[in-house]
């Protein structure tokens, strides 16, 4: 679409992107709220309150820094890590059991 | 990106933006005409204009609905009560027929409307769907299961809201656009626009993107619920929104004690917010229960408030809602919010103008990314004598989801003036006009994207829009002479009236500046155009 004819790895790096930001910033959104829902200082109802209402905050950020970090992989790897983090503490409580 | 982080937000607000504009026109359109979804549906009910204004009260209302339930009602396990108010001046009953199945072999839920004053029953209105399918279209779309029209509905919103972020970091000067406004310079005057729609109503937006998002939070973010709850989700529903217990019958009879008192009672304990809705279970039972339940007004929050009685006695069994957490009242706040049905006429008229602020941000956002690739392949384009497939895609998806859309809208309303009254079916085939009128318009549309079809629908949704009060002085008694000229109301059916003449007006005004744009097009082949100024479908419209 573009005036110039775009290079393969240029359209490679913006689907990458865009599975990070729309699938990476899911799970991140979801792990997240998961381990604040348990984590949040406050009675269960309420924290599950909180945590859901926060996490379209913490998805905008995710899909935001997807198109900011620097290349592909350093997207990735902001969204994948904290995501991993929650999801392994998750795994050690045993939430999902 | 190798730009840095403006551009990248300005390529992220572009494509979040683009990809998902024309089902979030869709939801903007038919969520800003939901702000006044009872008014629609009187308009769409001529049967009832003539009991609009003649308001009777709460108590008196629920003794006659009583009185016709106890006629017509028998043996039912539950009664439910919609009281008239403001905005809806028939009484509706609803109650449980065990007698009959519906279609899923569960009992049949049979309903009526009545006069408030008499209990009586109104003239069957038309059959229609009215605002209620706006309203549903809105978050759920039709033509599919609700769970995923609600899980689409919530995808598009969460790109709805990074494309308004990003739009926000990209803008350098937020302020000084805002007072912005070149007209006749193509590309510019679009993002003009685009610009100042989007920052004048910027906090609806951003709030009303936002709480669309909670109001859909449980079914597309569960997760918080399953680990603290262990996956009982309906726990966590028990906890945070409680019900009332239903008890079971007695099997022995005992009249209903009378409603007066406990309405009374219940709008003291509200301290002047009045009822709703009233639910009776096991009535004409000894074990029977009223529940009263407040109508969602005069607060923002939107947390359920209800008052349970003894059915026989009418002695006071619990209240639920009163005071709530702070998470809870949060959400209930975000949630009031995005219904807004706290709003009296005034902010209720306010809201509505930052909906339609919204529908043209989307629109405009459309139609200028459109304008921009056309300029950018001006050269190409005068060579090959057409516009690549990608454009030629969104300029026909553009006219299709904006135009086209209007269209539908406008044949919902023909159809509720022009079916039959009493024919089959009648509230579906509505519908039906709907998406047909829609299909014929996108397919025409997607089949040839020039200017001359944005000239052509635009003058049909105009044409449609312009011509519905004269319809509607041509099919009822309530046109705009008698509810306006000689204000003998409803007010709302003369204010549908008259937004509808006015949209009608506006849309004709734009297909005609399109037709004159074109002839001066035509009329001077040789002229060089200037950079400003390619030969865009649509800059004028």
């Amino acid at each position: 679409m573009a005036l110039k004819p775009v290079p393969l790895s240029y359209r490679l790096g913006i689907a990458s992107r865009a599975i990070a930001a729309i699938v990476g910033g899911y799970a991140l959104a979801a792990a997240c709220t998961a381990a604040l829902a348990l984590t949040l200082p406050m009675k269960p109802v309420d924290a599950v309150m909180t945590a859901t209402l926060l996490s379209f905050v913490i998805y905008t950020c995710a899909a935001m820094w997807a198109f900011a970090a620097r290349n592909a992989l350093h997207a990735w790897l902001g969204i994948g890590l904290p995501a991993l983090l929650c999801a392994t503490g998750l795994l050690i409580v045993g939430a999902w059991s | 990106m190798k730009e840095g982080f403006r551009q990248s937000m300005a390529w992220l607000h572009t494509w979040s933006g683009l990809l998902t504009c024309w089902v979030l026109f869709l939801v903007f359109v038919s969520g800003t005409a939901s702000y006044f979804r009872d008014e629609i549906t009187l308009w769409m009910q001529p049967e009832l204009h003539a009991a609009a204004g003649t308001p009777v009260s709460a108590a008196r209302a629920a003794e006659t609905a009583i009185g016709f339930l106890e006629k017509e009602a028998v043996g039912a396990p539950r009664w439910f009560i919609y009281l008239p108010n403001p905005r809806n001046v028939e009484t509706t009953v609803r109650w449980i027929n065990p007698a009959k199945k519906n279609a899923n072999g569960r009992p049949a839920i049979e309903h009526a409307e009545l006069d408030p004053a008499t209990g009586e029953r109104l003239a069957a209105p038309r059959q229609t769907r009215g605002g209620d399918f706006l309203y549903r279209l809105h978050y759920e779309l039709h033509y599919m299961s609700r769970t995923t029209g609600r899980w689409i509905i919530a995808f598009c919103s969460m790109f709805m809201l990074v494309a308004i972020i990003s739009g926000i970091v990209t803008h350098k000067r937020i302020f000084k656009d805002f007072f912005t406004f070149r007209p006749k310079k193509g590309q510019r005057s679009w993002m003009d626009a685009h610009n100042a729609v989007a920052v004048l109503a910027l906090p609806y937006h951003l709030m009303i993107t936002y709480t669309g998002l909670v109001t859909l939070m449980f079914i597309v973010m569960p997760f918080g619920m399953q680990s603290a709850y262990q996956g009982n989700q309906k726990a966590f529903f028990a906890e945070a929104f409680p019900q009332p217990a239903i008890s079971k019958p007695a099997r022995l009879s005992a009249p209903i004690t009378p409603m007066a008192p406990l309405v009374a009672q219940a709008e003291k304990h509200w301290d002047g917010g009045h009822v709703g809705r009233i639910y009776i279970d096991n009535p004409g039972d000894a074990k029977a229960s009223v529940n009263l339940i407040r109508l969602p007004r005069k607060q923002v929050s939107y947390v359920r408030q209800s008052m349970q009685f003894d059915g026989s006695t009418g002695a006071l069994m619990g209240t639920i809602g009163d005071a709530s957490s702070a998470a809870v009242e949060a959400r209930g706040v975000m949630f009031g919010l995005h219904v807004a049905n706290f709003a009296n006429p005034l902010l209720r008229t306010l809201f509505f103008i930052s909906g339609l602020m919204g529908c043209v941000m989307v629109a405009t956002g459309a139609l200028l990314w459109a304008v921009k690739e056309r300029q950018a392949h001006a050269k190409k384009i005068a060579q090959t004598g057409r516009a690549g497939f990608g454009l030629r895609l969104v300029e026909g998806l553009n006219i299709a989801a904006i135009a086209g859309l209007l269209i539908a809208f406008g044949s919902y309303f023909w159809a509720n003036r022009l079916l039959p009254v009493g024919i089959e079916g009648r509230a579906a085939l509505e519908i039906r006009s709907f998406f047909v009128a829609w299909s014929v318009a996108a397919v025409l549309a997607l089949m040839r994207p020039r200017r001359g079809m944005w000239q052509c629908q635009l003058t049909a949704s105009g044409l449609l829009f312009a011509l519905l009060p004269i319809l509607n002085a041509l099919t009822t008694h309530t046109h705009l002479g008698v509810t306006l000229l000689r204000s003998e109301g409803p007010w709302a059916v003369a204010g549908f009236d008259l937004f509808s003449l006015g949209l009608g007006l506006a849309l004709l005004y734009a297909a005609r500046k399109l037709a004159h744009r074109r002839l001066a097009v035509r009329t001077s082949p040789g002229k060089k155009q200037s950079t400003h100024e390619p030969t865009t479908l649509h800059q004028t419209t």
